[in-house]
C-alpha cells in the first residue's frame, strides 16, 4: 500500500521569550492509505503538535510534511486553507460545532467552500448525517444534542467532503464511556467500510485499541509502534 | 512658548485625525475589494452565522445597538433641524417678488425707509400693475415684541416675536395658503397670527386678545403659510402699527411684485442711478429669506454634527468593545472555521459585515426615533433677525440615506480592528478556545 502521509525529519520548536522549547525532534513517519493510527504519549510529548502539522494548521520548524503526494510545508496561508478544505476532516475533543447553526448547517459548512449546488449539498449532508445515525436530528441545534450526538455531528462534518484524511484530537476525551465506545465504533466503521485514513490522538488506552496501529511519542520522538489487533 | 505648544498639539491632533480618516478610507477600500473577492469566489462565511450570533448574545448586542441607535437618532435629528430651518425660511416669499431694504442692513428689523421711496418704487416701470391700475408694492413695518410663553413660570420665559404691519396689498403679495377666520380690517385693532403661534402665547388664538404696544389686539384670523417663516408672525394694519409703535412715517421694507423675471436687474440699475433710491438695496424675496437661514442653519449643523461626532466616537468604541467581546467569546468558532478551510479574508469580511449589520439594525431603531420627532414642532431664535423661527422636522429620503451611511461607517470603524484580530488568530490555539 502507498503512503498517504509522509513526515520527513520534522522538527518543531516553540519559543517562550528567547527560550526555545523543542516539541518535535526529527520525526520520521509514514502512514498508509486506509490506515487507522493512534498517537499516544504523555502530555508534552508532541502528539497533538504532530497531528496539527499533518492537518496543515501548524508548520514545522524544519523537515517536510507530505500528504496525498503534496508537500504542504511551504504552502502559503491561503493555499493551506484551500488544501485543508479539500483534504482534511477535523474531529475535535470538544466537537467545535458552531452553536448558532443547526446540525445540518454545521455539517454543510465545509461544503460551502466547494462548487456544489444547494441540492447536491443537501444530499451530501443528509448522507453524512445518516452515516452517523443522526438524520432525524438535522434541524437541532448543538445545545439540543447530547455530547455523543454532538461529536457524531462533528464526524459528519468531517466526512461530508470525502477528505483524504481524518484527524481526530482526543475525540472521546469529553464523552462518557458508552458514548465514547459509540464514537470509536463509528470511526472504525469509517475506516473499514469507507476506507477512510484516520489519525487519532488519544490519552485513553481503551480508545487507542480501536486503531490498527498505535504509535507512542516521548519527548518529541517516536518511541514505539504496536498493532493492537495483531 | 505656550502658543508654540498649543500650535504643536493642534498640528499633532490635526495630523492624527487626518491620518485616522485616511486610514479608515483606505482600509474601507481594501475591505471592499476583499469583500468582492470573498463574495465572488463563494468562500464567505454564511451570513446567517453572523446574524444568529448577534441575536444570541442579546444583552451585549442590545446595549451596543441602543448606543448606536441614539447616535444615529441624534445625527438624523441634527440634519432634520438644519433642513427644517432652511426649508422654513427658504419656503418664505415668492420668486416673483422683490424685497427692498436700506443698504447695509441685514434684515427688515434693521432697515428703515420713507413713504416717498415707496411711492417711487410703486411707480417704477419694473413693478407689476394691479387691477386698480396701481403698482403692486407694499410698505411693511417689522417690529419685534417680547412675548412670554403660555404657562411660563417667569417673565424670562419668553421670546421675540415678529410683528408685521402690511398694507392692503400685503395679502396679495404674501397670500396665505389658508386663513381660519378673516383678514384684519384696515384702521382697526384686528390682527392675524401665524398657525405656529397658536396656543403657545397668551391670546394667540382665534377670537382671543393679545396685548402688546400698550394695546389689546383682537385675533380675527389664523394664517397658514405652508410652514414658512410667516407662520410664526403676527400681522396687522401697517398704519395702526406705525402709530402703536410710534414709527410714523418710517417703515421697514417694501415688497413689490416684479413685472417679469428680467425686471429685477433693470430695477437695481434704476435704483442705483436715482439719488432718492440709491440708499436702498433690492433682492429677490426668496433670496432674502434664504440668506436669513444661513447663519442659524450653519450653527445648528456644526453644533449638531460636533455633538454627533463626540457621541459617535463613544458609539464606535462601544461597537468595538462589543465586537472584541464577540471575537473573544467565539475564538473556538473562529478557529474551527479557519481549520475547516475558510480563508483569513473570509473571517475578516465576515466580522466586518457583522459589525455593519449591528449598526444597520441600530440605524433602523434610531430612524424610528427620528420619525417620532417629526410629530414635534420646534422653535428657536434666528439671531440674524432676533425673532422666533418655528419649524417642523421632516425625515427626508436624503436624511435617511445619510443616517444609514453614517451608521455603516460607525459599524465599520468599530468592527475593523476586532475583525482583524479574529482573522489573525492562531488556528491551533483558537480551536482549543485559547
Amino acid at each position: 500500500m502507498s503512503a498517504i502521509i509522509e513526515v520527513r525529519d520534522v522538527k518543531k520548536t516553540y519559543h517562550r521569550g528567547n527560550q526555545p522549547i523543542p516539541v518535535l525532534d526529527g520525526i520520521q513517519l509514514s502512514i498508509e492509505q486506509g490506515a487507522f493510527e493512534a498517537l499516544m504519549g504523555p502530555s508534552g510529548s508532541g502528539k497533538t503538535t504532530l497531528l496539527n502539522l499533518i492537518a496543515g494548521i501548524d508548520r514545522p520548524t524544519s523537515g517536510q510534511v507530505i500528504v496525498g503526494g503534496e508537500d504542504i510545508t511551504h504552502f502559503s496561508e491561503g493555499d493551506l486553507a484551500t488544501w485543508r478544505a479539500r483534504h482534511v476532516g477535523f474531529i475535535f475533543q470538544f466537537y467545535n460545532l458552531l452553536p448558532v447553526l443547526t446540525a445540518f448547517q454545521n455539517v454543510e459548512l465545509p461544503l460551502l467552500l466547494t462548487k456544489l449546488g444547494k441540492a447536491e449539498r443537501q444530499k451530501r449532508v443528509e448522507t453524512a448525517l445518516r452515516v452517523v445515525g443522526l438524520e432525524d436530528r438535522m434541524h437541532h441545534y448543538p445545545r439540543e444534542l447530547s455530547g455523543g450526538q454532538e461529536q457524531r455531528v462533528a464526524i459528519a462534518r468531517a466526512i461530508v467532503t470525502d477528505p483524504t484524511i481524518l484527524v481526530a484530537d482526543e475525540p472521546t476525551g469529553d464523552l462518557d464511556r458508552k458514548s465514547a465506545e459509540e464514537i470509536l465504533k463509528l470511526l472504525s466503521l469509517l475506516n473499514t467500510k469507507f476506507n477512510k485514513t484516520i489519525v487519532m490522538v488519544t490519552h485513553d488506552p481503551a480508545a487507542a485499541q480501536a486503531a490498527k496501529i498505535i504509535r507512542r511519542l516521548d519527548k518529541g520522538r517516536l518511541a514505539e509502534e504496536t498493532r493492537p489487533s495483531a | 512658548m505656550t502658543k508654540l505648544v498649543t500650535i504643536a498639539v493642534g498640528a499633532l491632533l490635526g495630523l492624527g485625525l487626518t491620518g485616522a480618516v485616511v486610514g479608515l478610507v483606505l482600509s474601507l477600500l481594501v475591505i471592499l475589494v476583499l469583500g468582492i473577492i470573498v463574495l465572488a469566489s463563494g468562500e464567505g462565511v454564511p451570513m446567517i452565522y453572523n446574524i444568529r450570533s448577534l441575536t444570541q448574545r442579546g444583552w451585549t448586542t442590545g446595549v451596543t445597538a441602543a448606543g448606536l441607535a441614539l447616535v444615529v437618532c441624534i445625527f438624523a435629528v441634527v440634519l432634520m433641524t438644519t433642513n427644517g430651518v432652511r426649508t422654513t425660511l427658504k419656503a418664505t416669499g415668492s420668486s416673483e417678488n422683490a424685497k427692498i431694504l436700506r443698504k447695509g442692513t441685514q434684515n427688515e428689523i434693521q432697515s428703515g425707509m420713507l413713504p416717498e421711496q415707496l411711492r417711487l418704487l410703486g411707480a417704477a416701470p419694473e413693478t407689476a400693475i394691479g387691477k386698480d391700475g396701481h403698482g403692486l408694492a407694499s410698505a411693511e413695518l417689522v417690529v419685534l415684541i417680547y412675548a412670554v410663553k403660555q404657562n411660563a413660570k417667569s417673565e424670562e420665559d419668553g421670546t421675540n416675536l415678529t410683528v408685521r404691519g402690511v398694507g392692503p396689498l400685503g395679502l396679495e403679495l404674501h397670500p396665505p395658503h389658508a386663513l381660519d377666520g378673516s383678514m384684519f380690517k384696515a384702521g382697526s385693532s384686528e390682527i392675524m397670527v401665524g398657525k405656529g403661534l397658536v396656543g403657545r402665547y397668551p391670546g394667540a388664538r382665534l377670537g382671543e386678545k393679545m396685548h402688546f404696544a400698550r394695546r389689546d389686539w383682537n385675533v380675527v384670523g389664523v394664517m397658514d403659510h405652508g410652514g414658512s417663516a410667516y407662520d410664526a408672525e403676527i400681522w396687522g394694519d401697517v398704519d395702526q402699527f406705525e402709530d402703536a409703535f410710534q414709527r410714523r412715517p418710517a417703515f421697514s421694507s417694501v415688497t413689490l411684485k416684479l413685472k417679469d423675471a428680467a425686471a429685477l436687474q433693470t430695477l437695481r440699475t434704476r435704483m442705483e442711478s436715482d439719488p432718492q433710491l440709491n440708499t436702498l438695496e433690492v433682492k429677490r424675496e426668496v433670496d432674502y429669506w434664504s440668506a436669513q437661514s444661513e447663519q442659524l442653519s450653519l450653527f445648528v449643523q456644526y453644533l449638531g454634527l460636533f455633538v454627533a461626532a463626540i457621541f459617535s466616537f463613544g458609539a464606535i468604541l462601544g461597537a468595538m468593545i462589543t465586537m472584541y467581546a464577540q471575537v473573544a467569546a467565539r475564538t473556538r468558532e473562529i478557529g474551527t472555521l479557519r481549520a475547516l478551510g475558510f480563508q483569513q479574508r473570509a473571517v475578516l469580511v465576515s466580522f466586518v459585515i457583522e459589525s455593519v449589520l449591528l449598526a444597520l439594525g441600530s440605524a433602523a431603531i434610531g430612524l424610528i426615533g427620528a420619525t417620532a420627532a417629526q410629530l414635534l414642532r420646534f422653535s428657536t431664535v434666528n439671531w440674524q433677525t432676533f425673532s422666533e423661527v418655528s419649524f417642523h422636522l421632516h425625515l427626508t429620503p436624503g436624511i435617511v440615506f445619510a443616517s444609514i451611511v453614517f451608521a455603516m461607517v460607525m459599524g465599520y470603524a468599530g468592527g475593523l480592528l476586532p475583525a482583524l484580530r479574529a482573522s489573525r488568530l492562531s488556528i491551533v490555539a483558537a480551536t482549543k478556545g485559547g
